[in-house]
């Protein structure tokens, strides 16, 4: 009786302890014009080691600390779910003196305006989202560049005509990652199918490996993916079929399975704006980077890659990054038949930012 | 739709549902002695990294399950410790330890991502694996599949018909009554904790090593509460636990599979399908004077010795 009072009452005694020491305001007053050294938070919303998304923002921390030294200070949350949740860490890093908050995810969107309203004089950075404030900018890249050399590359290689897609969430950038990745696989082979699989989760690996085996059982040879985790990749392999990897480079878990893979490369982006901040040139700002910034980029190709596939996927690279070809270029009609692009005509961003439509020729509805 | 998909989709869905049956059966032996452990998830994940750290250092597949049960083990008996001895909270205990398992498992195991596990080969049951349709989908699979499915008959025995299984059910049932026989209720909660440590850790385990295979920290994903949720749906009956298991995967895996074959069905209904029907079976379930569905007696209740 006695034992268990001195165990709960020392259970109570801890929490209280780490909710004090948490929630102590921190003393260090923020400026409007940082000088000295400079606090950058960052929130993740999957694991630091998830080998993809996470994983390549925090590379991009590790560059900003790299580059500056001594005169930056980075911190970061991990696995922060996506809600009220997110508030609150991200308040939690403004209040303890960060000058900049870096919100990693889509879902950080509404908390991030949130908490920047309280907080006037730290900086917030929300990639891929869309909403704004004087203290706030977005970044984001266009994923959907790379996603069309990826299409290319399915529709020159597969055997079954089948491409198999493991999306996440129906928001607008994943819906212009099936597009892209559609037309420009339709361009090369238009017999091509997209059987597209909804998973309704950012990271469940076994989730994605059921859907990646339940696409492979329906005929898929080639797999794409739009969720965090190298499972897809690694059934791929197992199944001797091939698979593009997602955000980062996975040929470990796919050495065979590997074409090549879109790569999230925030470190420019992250070096440069903790440097705008330095000294003192940062704004609001909406950065949309594509292959020409580097915030995209490609993994080698996998050995699998014939040289006349590899030629036509560099040549589409090189396209886009000198802005002569753009991924989204009529004529293209929507799923419904009406049209969209006229010939030659290109997308717009807006269009491509709220993009909540399927191209002509993907079967299936949007969830 | 042609025979090849439908043992397919028959393979995969054993496949989905093997760590549900071990996890879910781990935490049955528990609450059948009473005792209350809602550190699945952490007992899974930890068992999952044991196994596949194992089996990436070269050891075959027996003894990285064994390396897997081992590590369930341990963690399970931090939690006996704690619960039986100094008698904390279960239910706090129990959140803490999956909490603990999840955190322990991503520091542990952050030197093994981007690494990947052998394959398991599967054992094809001579005569049997040649069958159409069912051949593949039933009689061609890795050990585990064969092993989940004969502990669930190996616990419905020994929890009905054993001398032992008596016991383990008096101390689930009434802890005094059972300690004023003679039976040291501790003891008994001890060796149930274990043994659904054990349990739970090859369910983890069943996911590094064939599921998916690889290990990413998190990577349970709430399967061990969904296991939690299959020992209710079953009424704390082994055999039950493998009819929920099956069920849930097959809903898991058939929603995946309309999806690709083109069902128009909003696919956030299909994924809220498996939950669905755990409910709505539940609720029939709870209907149904005839069934027995009572949880144990003193599931959850802390015992203490009186003087």
């Amino acid at each position: 009786m006695k034992k268990s009072n001195l165990v709960i009452g020392l259970l109570v005694l801890v929490a209280v302890i780490a909710a004090v020491v948490s929630f102590e305001p921190s003393e260090t007053k923020k400026t409007a014009a940082v000088s000295g050294k400079v606090k950058i938070g960052f929130v993740y919303v999957g694991p630091v080691a998830d080998a993809g998304w996470t994983y390549e923002h925090d590379r991009g921390r590790l560059a900003v600390e790299a580059e500056y030294g001594g005169k930056v200070e980075t911190v970061f949350v991990e696995s922060v779910s996506e809600g009220p949740d997110a508030e609150r860490v991200i308040a939690q890093m403004a209040s303890d003196g960060a000058n900049a908050v870096f919100t990693t995810s889509f879902g950080y969107m509404n908390p991030t305006i949130k908490v920047a309203q309280q907080f006037p004089d730290v900086r917030f950075e929300h990639a891929t989202g869309y909403k704004r404030a004087d203290n706030v900018a977005t970044y984001s890249s266009r994923f959907y560049e790379g996603r069309h050399v990826l299409g290319l590359i399915a529709g020159k290689m597969t055997k079954s005509n089948t491409i198999g897609y493991i999306a996440s969430f129906p928001i607008p950038e994943v819906v212009r990652g099936i597009n892209a990745a559609y037309l420009a696989a339709k361009n090369v082979n238009p017999e091509v199918k997209f059987k597209v699989i909804w998973v309704s989760t950012w990271f469940d690996p076994g989730k994605e490996a059921d859907a990646a085996k339940a696409l492979i059982d329906q005929g898929a040879d080639i797999l794409m993916q739009h969720t965090d985790s190298a499972a897809p990749m690694k059934i791929a392999e197992e199944r001797g079929i091939y698979a593009f990897g997602q955000a980062s480079d996975q040929a470990a878990y796919g050495p065979n399975a590997q074409l090549t893979a879109i790569i999230d490369d925030w470190a420019p982006y992250y070096v440069r704006r903790v440097g705008d901040l330095m000294n003192g040139t940062w704004s609001s700002t909406d950065t949309w980077g594509g292959f020409d910034t580097g915030m995209v980029a490609l993994a080698p190709y996998g050995k699998a890659v014939p040289d006349d596939v590899k030629v036509m996927a560099e040549e589409a690279r090189k396209a886009i990054t000198e802005g002569r070809l753009h991924a989204f270029t009529g004529p293209v009609n929507k799923q419904d038949g009406s049209p969209w692009l006229k010939a030659g005509e290109t997308a717009d961003d807006g269009t491509l930012l709220g993009m909540n439509f399927y191209v002509e020729g993907i079967e299936g509805s949007l969830p | 739709m042609d025979y090849g998909l439908l043992s397919s989709i028959l393979h995969a869905i054993l496949v989905a549902s093997t760590p549900l049956v071990f996890a879910g059966l781990g935490a049955l032996i528990q609450e059948r002695a009473g005792v209350l452990n809602l550190g699945i998830e952490g007992l899974m994940i930890v068992g999952a990294l044991a196994g596949f750290a194992t089996a990436l250092s070269g050891f075959p597949l027996l003894i990285s399950i064994l390396a897997a049960a081992l590590a369930g083990a341990l963690l399970a008996s931090i939690f006996a410790l704690l619960v039986l001895r100094l008698y904390a909270n279960p239910v706090a205990t129990g959140l803490a330890l999956t909490l603990f398992g999840l955190g322990l498992s991503a520091l542990a195991g952050a030197q093994y991502v981007g690494q990947a596990a052998p394959q398991v080969d599967a054992w094809n049951i001579p005569g049997l694996s040649h069958l159409p349709i069912v051949g593949h989908a039933l009689f061609s699979h890795d050990p585990l599949v064969y092993l989940s499915i004969s502990l669930a008959i190996l616990m419905w025995w020994f929890i009905t018909k054993s001398r032992a299984g008596l016991i383990l059910r008096a101390v689930g049932e009434n802890h005094s009554a059972a300690h004023a026989l003679g039976f040291s209720v501790t003891r008994i909660r001890f060796l149930a904790i274990i043994t659904g440590g054990a349990l739970g850790g090859i369910g983890g385990s069943y996911l590094t090593l064939v599921q998916t295979p690889l290990f990413v920290e998190g990577m349970t994903a709430g399967r061990g509460w969904i296991a939690l949720a299959l020992v209710v749906f079953a009424s704390w009956r082994p055999l039950r636990v493998i009819v929920g298991a099956y069920l849930f995967g097959s809903v898991s895996i058939i929603q995946l599979h309309g999806q690709a074959l083109g069902v128009s069905v909003a696919s956030q209904w299909l994924s809220m399908l498996p939950y669905i029907v755990t409910i709505g079976a539940l609720v029939i379930i709870a209907g149904r004077g005839n069934f027995s569905h009572k949880a144990p007696g003193s599931l959850g209740v802390t015992f203490r010795e009186s003087k």
